[in-house]
């Protein structure tokens, strides 16, 4: 919806590919969700790729999938290949979204209610 | 104060910083038409401004006609825009406005999967938007409640020729809203979660 200010140059397949090194999304079988939770074990080292600093740089406190793309300004799709570079290297950590099997847990279900009666 | 994408660029503001004990996330997708309110709903009941993902679209999707002697791969970006409400230490509710278009959902890989649930937000003048979508969503079985957003402009018609005009079982609740007001907002996202619970205890008993 908002279309504006989505910068074509930052996002170009070409840039995208280099920040990579090719790889896609769909080849990295790390399960990371929208909204899985990362967050750095340590502060950026030197000599690290930016766009790995600047991911490490901003986890110090927990961050989804989605905030961290949000904030580079980096599809999700390129943000879930570099986590799971990070992951790898035991750079960040991972907490896996509570899923919903078919239908969500009750007591998950009130802590939510709960949570927005306070809003 | 408005840097816009610069701003973001330099993380999350410190009074948007979730506490180190957040260790567990959920998340309600809200779909609906272009200009429902979206957005301005996400908007008006999330603890951060709302933060936009983006997503590129290349080839095959996008309604470009493929002219002869274009070298280039045409792609198109595709936003999504998000909030997020802190439920306690632990737990972190993110919501998702995604357009209605089937085609823009595969673009966020896992967008549904292991989503508490959907809310359709309605706009009366623009019914026919919603009708693919709710099939969608009963195809996925994706839990939903329908929220009709109270357009001065738009007519008002009775829940009930609501129902049928979207041909919505009896079970699905319909909510009236104000997407600009965090109470009413509030109220829809609380709609869905007693909706969940009401299906959670039946599939208890049953």
């Amino acid at each position: 919806m908002s279309d504006a200010g989505a910068d074509w140059e930052e996002t170009s397949p070409e840039r995208l590919y280099v920040i990579t090194g090719g790889r896609s999304g769909s080849s990295s079988p790390t399960g990371l969700d929208l909204v899985t939770l990362i967050v750095a074990r340590s502060g950026p080292r030197p000599g690290m790729q930016p766009e790995h600093e600047a991911i490490v740089r901003i986890c110090q406190a927990p961050l989804s999938v989605a905030e961290i793309s949000a904030y580079l300004s980096l599809p999700v799709s390129v943000v879930t290949v570099l986590l799971s570079d990070l992951l790898a290297e035991d750079k960040v950590l991972a907490r896996a979204p509570v899923r919903a099997a078919a239908l969500p847990d009750r007591a998950l279900i009130e802590a939510v209610i709960d949570g927005l009666q306070k809003l | 104060m408005d840097f816009r994408s610069s701003e973001q660029a330099l993380g999350p503001r410190s009074e948007d910083v979730l506490p180190t004990t957040a260790t567990a996330a959920v998340k309600v997708v809200i779909v609906g038409g272009f200009g429902v309110g979206k957005t301005t709903l996400v908007g008006s009941v999330s603890e951060i401004r709302p933060l936009t993902t983006e997503e590129t679209m290349t080839q095959a999707g996008v309604g470009v006609d493929d002219t002869a002697g274009v070298e280039r791969k045409t792609s198109t970006t595709v936003a999504m825009d998000f909030g997020r409400i802190s439920i306690n230490e632990e737990l972190v509710l993110y919501l998702f406005g995604t357009p209605g278009q089937q085609r823009f959902w595969f673009l966020w890989r896992g967008l549904f999967e292991g989503a508490l649930g959907a809310v359709v937000l309605v706009d009366t003048r623009r019914l026919e938007v919603s009708f693919d979508v709710i099939g969608r969503l009963e195809e996925r079985g994706v839990p939903f409640v329908v929220a009709v957003n109270s357009f001065p402009e738009a007519p008002s018609y009775p829940v009930d020729e609501l129902r049928g005009a979207l041909d919505l079982p009896a079970s699905v609740p319909i909510v009236l809203c104000d997407a600009r007001s965090r109470t009413s907002s509030r109220d829809v996202l609380m709609a869905l979660m007693h909706y969940l619970q009401a299906l959670a205890t039946a599939q208890e008993v049953g």
